[in-house]
């Protein structure tokens, strides 16, 4: 991902809008620009107007998703330029290269925009007070700012940002680099709570989510995509199709590999798929004439496959020679022939799970006279409209995307398969066209967190010291590539702290879309490293918590080049704040009730949680209670949104263990909630504490990092609880549900 | 021809009396506030009120809500002044917000018959709402503040003030 730093490939510039007022805007640079995929008018990035009447605009260039970041950019900026926070309207930026990369996802908008966000409010407010000053024949220096107005407190003089627009848009831009940044000590706004600026038209039922958009002669479509990945709509009965009530059109679509040719999946998009399309004045219409549709398919190569061939197949693979040596530190073999040492050896297997977004994948499109207009809820449009452009054979410039607020994103939304589709039969049929899938189009076409077996092996020495660790992952990919999001870091956490460490990994193959789910990699390896942590720490008759403790304490290995090194100190932090929180070792808990601790670092976020867990004899279980204690450094830029995301993320895993898709006959055998089920009300913990520890580091993300470890903890707490130890999820396979 | 009353409104629909009335509601009579999610009653994401009582209107036929009376969310109150949306905003409950409607309406539909709801009838009422981004803690802090903010006997009614109990957040005025 790109930082929208202002660096040497950006420079600020400053607009005069008509009928007076002011614009600061991030330019790129020419040079920059060369380098892009391609040439972009010179715009201004509009972040900041301020009309004559003292209205601050600022835009916001990230999807919302539910992470909130519509406020967290802005209000950085508000900040810096001084103006109350209840003074500040924010406007959705449309899709554009003049914003750089519009990217939402990797828990990246606050640790890219953190200073380039700032300096633009500095450099803002450095301009109002330099038009202030010559106003009134001063030096700047004089001159102090408040609440959206310049003061000069000698001569007793005030002036207000809206009075100041069109002068200081005739000031000299600053330096950004030379700017003075508030002393953190003064801030208003960051650190404050705000609410979201949408929550108002949220609970008041404002059409604002992309499922709502609403264009001038709109028809309806659904798209029955080809139920197995490559397969090929052959021939359907399209005449009984179009014969039923306020169908209009029923049509194949063919498909077509854009960037990669099948089975090449696994890197990119499969481009586009195959599958029959129905449009209809309404979209109940269209949907009920699914229910007469019949299809002749052409499956293709994956039409047989099945996730229990898949998981006999890992089996045989575990008992042969690792294909691959991701990382190998010191020597494990000759650990394990040690008599003085402690074997554990236990097997994980992760499932594939959907994203199941709360609102369904949707698009409108309109194709008009060689020009198309999108209306999404995508979190990484860019490469969207360069996909769509490319299928229809249009310009870029011809395909105008507007970004609208998505109810859930979690990484589902990062791809831009509903655009292809949405603007193909848009074409076809010569009309604005709202394509809707059915919850069981979205939870059988998903781009699937990927699964896995984990074959693991460790040993403690007679002191309790962990002294190896080996992991043969068995994934899906091909030769030496992991399908997409589905592969394993050889810098996972105990990689550098333990002194003999072995990853090694074979693959089969796999004929199913992969992608990123929230916290991708880290949502299933947490919970089995952080698991098997935990079974070492009962081998080696240790306090689970207090081995973690001792394991950070290690001197670590040094760091490799370009490896995401874990600060130990950091986690440590996280962990003692989490163990002090919830009384660990601290308290007598009833018998089936129990306490288990599991920690995680990603994306730049270090994460402790502890959870109390009750295990009834049915083996119902019920968390009590969660302490969550996060480092994502010195500030936490919106506290009430910061707390809920935590919380979310927290009810995010829970879900995660009841979930698996399973392939029957090369198709997804999940078809609803009621086969993929969510936490509901009474399942989720009555109370989930979260604690920040503010470290010097730069502010960094939290929609992602607070997930990966409640999962291992709930286990932790289990196994502690009952002796049980689960090793395959959904938890239910294993006889476990919540109660 | 199938009459109903929607949020106050006399309104008519003649189109297929299989139609389930979320669809009527969103695509006929352009009230967008009710959400779809699931298609089969599981996620409740498109609660409304039929008579009085929350109904998932995914799986209700617009058939078997004729003459009868439908709140919406778009229903509660024009500006968000029902307790209960006072509440939700006072808390910022939603995160995406794609649930929150169906929410709203089951918790509004628990306060009218529960007036100060304990955390277990909050669950029971509430159980069948599901929320993707796990908001389920402040949607109950929420019906309570509700509860509070509310006099015993006027639930129903909507309320153009109530208390600010909690003066954490700032709100952004647009």
């Amino acid at each position: 991902m790109t930082k929208t730093n202002l660096n040497r490939r950006s420079f600020l510039q400053v607009t005069a809008l008509a009928g007076g007022g002011f614009m600061l805007g991030i330019y790129p640079k020419a040079t920059a620009l060369a380098q892009g995929p391609q040439q972009a008018a010179l715009a201004p990035t509009d972040f900041i107007r301020i009309a004559p009447n003292g209205i601050v605009t600022i835009t916001a260039k990230n999807t919302e998703i539910g992470q909130n970041v519509l406020n967290t950019l802005p209000m950085l900026i508000a900040e810096e330029l001084d103006v109350d926070w209840k003074d500040v309207k924010i406007v959705r930026a449309d899709v554009d290269n003049k914003y750089g990369n519009q990217f939402t996802g990797g828990s990246s908008a606050t640790p890219a925009n953190w200073e380039p966000m700032r300096q633009v409010g500095a450099a803002g407010r450095h301009m109002l007070i330099a038009a202030a000053a010559q106003t009134w024949g001063v030096a700047a220096t004089e001159c102090s700012t408040a609440s959206g107005r310049i003061h000069h407190k000698a001569s007793n003089r005030s002036l207000g940002y809206g009075e100041l627009a069109s002068k200081a848009a005739t000031m000299p831009v600053p330096d950004f680099r030379t700017l003075k940044l508030k002393d953190p000590k003064d801030y208003k706004i960051i650190g404050t709570s705000t609410i979201s600026v949408e929550t108002k038209e949220i609970v008041t039922g404002k059409p604002i989510f992309g499922i709502d958009v609403t264009v001038p002669g709109m028809l309806y479509a659904v798209f029955q995509r080809t139920p197995v990945l490559g397969g090929k709509a052959v021939s359907a009965n399209l005449d009984a199709i179009k014969a039923l009530k306020g169908v209009k059109h029923a049509f194949i679509v063919e498909g077509r590999p854009l960037r990669n040719d099948y089975p090449n999946y696994l890197f990119e998009d499969p481009g586009f798929e195959s599958g029959v399309a129905i449009v209809a004045d309404s979209w109940w219409a269209a949907q009920s004439a699914r229910e007469k549709l019949e299809v002749k398919w052409d499956f293709g190569k994956w039409g047989a496959q099945d996730s229990a061939e898949n998981a006999k197949k890992a089996q045989a693979l575990s008992q042969q020679t690792p294909a691959r040596t991701l990382r190998q530190d010191g020597e494990v073999e000759a650990v394990f022939k040690r008599a003085d040492i402690k074997a554990v050896e236990s097997n994980y297997v992760i499932p594939f799970i959907a994203h199941g977004t709360m609102e369904p994948q949707n698009c409108t499109a309109h194709f008009k006279d060689g020009k198309l207009e999108i209306w999404s809820t995508s979190q990484i449009p860019q490469p969207g409209r360069t996909m769509t452009a490319q299928l229809l054979g249009l310009r870029e410039s011809d395909v105008t995307v507007h970004v609208v607020r998505g109810g859930g994103g979690f990484g589902r939304r990062a791809y831009n398969d509903l655009m292809l589709d949405a603007a193909w039969v848009s074409k076809q049929v010569g009309a604005p066209v709202k394509l809707i899938w059915s919850r069981e189009d979205d939870i059988q076409h998903d781009y699937y967190r990927c699964g896995g077996f984990q074959f693991m092996k460790g040993a403690v020495d007679k002191d309790g010291k962990l002294v190896a660790w080996h992991d043969h992952f068995v994934a899906y990919g091909e030769g030496n590539a992991f399908a997409h999001d589905g592969g394993f870091l050889p810098t996972e956490f105990p990689a550098r702290f333990v002194p003999n460490y072995r990853v090694q990994s074979s693959v089969m193959p796999l004929g199913l879309k992969t992608g990123a789910l929230r916290a991708p990699y880290s949502n299933s390896t947490a919970w089995v490293i952080q698991s098997f942590i935990d079974e070492l720490a009962h081998a080696a008759g240790k306090d689970p918590l207090q081995f973690r403790l001792e394991l950070l304490a290690t001197t670590p290995l040094p760091v490799a080049a370009r490896e995401a090194g874990l600060d130990a100190s950091r986690m440590i932090g996280v962990i003692k704040l989490a163990a002090e929180k919830s009384g660990w070792g601290k308290r007598k808990l009833p018998k089936g009730t129990a306490l288990g601790v599991a920690f995680h670092f990603s994306h730049r976020g270090y994460f402790a949680e502890v959870a109390e867990v009750t295990v009834n004899a049915n083996k119902k279980i019920k968390v009590n209670k969660v302490w969550v204690a996060g480092d994502i450094g010195s500030h936490i830029i919106n506290p009430s949104s910061a707390e809920t995301q935590a919380q979310g993320a927290v009810i995010d895993g829970l879900s995660e263990m009841m979930q698996e898709i399973t392939l029957k006959n090369g198709a997804v055998v999940q078809s609803n909630y009621h086969e993929h089920p969510m936490l509901r009300m009474s399942q989720a913990p009555p109370q989930i504490e979260v604690h920040f520890l503010k470290t010097n580091h730069p502010p960094t993300g939290l929609g992602e990092p607070a997930l990966p470890p409640i999962l291992p903890a709930v286990c932790n707490a289990i196994f502690t609880a009952t002796g049980e130890r689960i090793r395959t999820m959904p938890m239910t396979k294993q006889g476990f549900s919540f109660a | 021809m199938i009459k109903l009353k929607v949020n106050g409104k006399n309104q008519q629909f003649d189109g297929d009396p299989e139609m389930p009335l979320l669809w009527v509601l969103r695509d006929e009579l352009d009230l967008k506030g009710t959400k779809f999610g699931c298609g089969m009653g599981l996620c409740g994401a498109c609660t409304v009120h039929v008579n009085g009582k929350p109904m998932r209107s995914c799986s209700t036929p617009v058939s078997a809500a004729a003459n009868a009376t439908i709140t919406t969310i778009e229903g509660l109150s024009p500006d968000g002044s029902h307790p209960v949306q006072v509440a939700w905003q006072e808390l910022d409950v939603p995160q995406c917000g794609y649930c929150q409607a169906g929410q709203i309406m089951s918790a509004c539909a628990l306060l009218a018959k529960t007036p100060k709801p304990t955390d277990a009838q909050i669950d029971t009422a509430m159980n069948g709402n599901l929320c993707r981004c796990g908001t389920y803690l402040r949607i109950r802090a929420a019906i309570h503040q509700a509860a509070e903010a509310t006099p015993a006997k006027a639930t129903a009614k909507p309320t153009t003030k109530a208390p600010r109990t909690d003066t954490r957040l700032l709100p952004n005025k647009k």
